[in-house]
């Protein structure tokens, strides 16, 4: 436990910095309000509507711990979307929509991790392959148009209340712990970081990388499923052409603000959805606190940047000559040779 | 006779736009003239020239998502410059090429320096151009210049009465141009040595910051280049525009040719993707009755097939070896 708060520090940190700043413009952004049954305020919102990024980070945390990256998951939830609302459209009751956008997001997966773990393409292209056709098998689906649907089931799952807080809060806390204790209590999150790492080692090891892999991006899907669910419920309709486009950018942004190296290797899935929290904070914070939108995506650039420079392998080596010449000064200083791999 | 296998890829992409075009033809004639081969080149004028920079970028085992918002910052710089100031376009125009070339060098520096994946310093780049198009304005701001009419319907009549654009021949050149810089310059060769491997390519001697920073430079500025032309083809600069351009650029390169991991491909192989990719949404409009999702599911599939013959090839090349 104490491992994991010292982890997601940082990103407690910034949450907490950019919560300041915001109620610095935005007096109320902390209140909340309690009403016929439900809390509201701003907070709650971002919790709300940061539920589709937080749930697609928590797929892409292990794809990107694979060393891998999927950029198909704003489509899948576009598929998943259309294949749910068709369900309902047909007649056969909330029930089975999930479960059959469930399916549709685990075949999703299931092609994505046969491209990359069987046949061996590099994740970037096997899942822009579903990205750029994904969206024409959704309009297949709702057949160009935005299918609407009105069950109250199903909307539930997008707008329904549950002790006071909304019923998508609950689907990505509830997600991300599953996830985390699936992780962290067995073997399995050592497995797919030392896939991460380096996959032919891990294999002659005796790692199944080839399964473990198919499932790691089975699970993404399984994780953009829910979102499209939630989005499609929310506005009790699919929307084939617009449903998580370029969420995938948001959800990979989450997970590197989570301190999470693209390059593979060790993971936190909850400091993945911290980072989604930190963009839903910006983006509610800027509109609340009256600046232009237009200010969003310069600052996502700042903080991407910010992370680059931390995260970068060269000043890592650079940093800790830094601090040795500073420890040692008295010793013969070590040749600063800039190690590369 | 024999011929190098590293032709394949390049010889089955155009086979494949051949193909397709017999098809098309046989079920409509009117396809093989020359309006319609003048309209296929003006439409995917833009696309064309940011896939030969994307191509470049591609080679060196690299990629640049920034290309998309690039065009439209481009776009808007242009037309809030043409409306605020009294400059005259080719000022702007010269402004606009120095501006997003800096700003690709930047991120090839960035790269290199920071030994960063090239995936998500460019996707800082995407973010930083597409905010900057939006500071500028959020609304489309239409470009009213007489210069802009001139170059708007400068053409060439081809026979057949085709008209062959101003803005089609700067692909044409953007395409030549490019293919002679990957393929017959010392700075080409170290853009494959780099895609081969960072490392011998270092051993080699190669100047790989220089080159690395000088590939994405060269992407900037093809993607500055393209926003002029989409700026001349829609006559005005919108910061929403050409979301995503950035991956159908890449959806081209891989149907030209070009291996994805870098080393291998020619830049004349991304002209037929982006024809082959043209073609198939000229089809989808004289057909009339398929709908344009289909567009993008028939390209996914050709997407899925270049790389699966590429696997294929590099399969071959190796046990052979």
């Amino acid at each position: 436990m104490r491992r994991t708060f010292t982890r997601v520090l940082p990103q407690l940190l910034t949450l907490a910095v950019l919560m300041a700043l915001v109620t610095l413009f935005f007096p109320q952004f902390l209140a909340v309000d309690y009403q016929g049954g439900r809390l509201s305020g701003p907070v709650i919102d971002v919790l709300k509507r940061g539920a589709p990024v937080a749930l697609l980070a928590v797929g892409m945390t292990l794809v990107i711990a694979t060393r891998g990256i999927d950029l198909s998951v704003g489509t899948v939830m576009a598929i998943t979307g259309a294949a749910a609302a068709w369900a309902i459209a047909s007649g056969w009751g909330a029930g089975t929509a999930v479960l059959l956008a469930l399916a549709a997001g685990l075949v999703c997966g299931l092609w994505n991790g046969c491209l990359v773990a069987v046949v061996g393409i590099q994740p970037i292209v096997a899942t822009l392959i579903l990205m750029t056709s994904g969206r024409g098998i959704a309009q297949l689906i709702t057949e160009g148009r935005i299918l609407t649907f009105n069950d109250p089931g199903f909307a539930w799952l997008g707008s329904g209340i549950l002790a006071g807080l909304p019923v998508p809060v609950f689907i990505w806390i509830l997600t991300a712990v599953a996830v985390a204790i699936l992780m962290r209590r067995t073997a399995l999150g050592l497995l797919v970081e030392a896939i991460g790492i380096n996959r032919s080692a891990s294999a002659l090891a005796g790692v199944n990388a080839r399964v473990l892999l198919i499932a790691v991006y089975m699970a993404s899907g399984l994780c953009a499923a829910l979102a499209g669910i939630i989005a499609t419920a929310d506005i009790r309709g699919a929307d084939a052409n617009n449903a998580g486009l370029w969420l995938e950018l948001d959800a990979i942004l989450a997970v590197v603000i989570g301190g999470n190296s693209l390059l593979g290797g060790r993971f936190s899935v909850a400091a993945s959805v911290l980072g989604a929290m930190i963009i839903q904070t910006i983006d509610t914070g800027i509109l609340l606190a009256g600046f232009p939108s237009e200010y969003n995506l310069v600052i996502k650039a700042g903080l991407v940047l910010i992370i680059l420079v931390l995260q970068s392998p060269n000043l890592a080596s650079e940093w800790y000559f830094l601090r040795r010449s500073l420890t040692q000064r008295r010793e013969p200083k070590p040749v600063p040779s800039r190690v590369k791999e | 006779m024999t011929v190098n296998p590293r032709l394949y890829p390049l010889l089955a992409t155009i086979g494949i736009f051949m193909l397709a075009y017999l098809v098309c033809w046989m079920q409509f004639p009117y396809m093989l003239s020359t309006r319609v081969v003048g309209n296929l080149l003006t439409d995917n004028a833009y696309l064309g020239i940011v896939a030969v920079g994307m191509t470049l970028v591609i080679l060196s085992g690299g990629i640049d998502l920034s290309v998309g918002s690039v065009i439209a910052f481009s776009g808007v710089f242009i037309a809030v410059l043409l409306r605020d100031t009294g400059l005259h376009p080719l000022a702007a125009f010269a402004i606009l090429l120095a501006v997003t070339t800096a700003f690709g060098a930047a991120m090839g520096g960035v790269i290199h320096l920071l030994a960063m994946p090239a995936f998500i310093v460019t996707l800082a780049g995407m973010f930083l151009a597409r905010g900057a198009a939006y500071m500028l304005t959020i609304e489309s701001v239409p470009i009213v210049h007489p210069f802009y009419e001139t170059l708007k319907n400068a053409y060439w009549l081809m026979p057949g009465k085709g008209r062959l654009t101003l803005i089609a021949i700067v692909m044409l050149l953007a395409v030549v141009a490019g293919a002679l810089i990957a393929h017959r310059t010392r700075f080409g060769a170290s853009v494959f040595a780099i895609g081969g491997g960072e490392q011998t390519a270092r051993l080699m001697g190669v100047r790989v910051g220089a080159t690395t920073v000088g590939i994405y430079a060269f992407s900037g500025f093809m993607a500055g280049l393209s926003g002029i032309v989409f700026s001349i083809y829609t006559s005005s600069g919108y910061p929403l525009a050409t979301v995503g351009t950035e991956l159908t650029a890449i959806a081209a390169v891989v149907i030209g040719g070009t291996l994805l991991t870098g080393g291998a491909g020619y830049v004349l192989g991304t002209l037929f993707g982006v024809l082959t990719m043209g073609l198939i949404q000229t089809y989808i409009v004289f057909d009339g009755s398929l709908s344009s999702w289909w567009t993008k599911i028939v390209i996914g599939v050709l997407l899925l097939l270049f790389i699966l013959l590429q696997r294929g090839l590099l399969r071959v090349s190796s046990l052979r070896a």
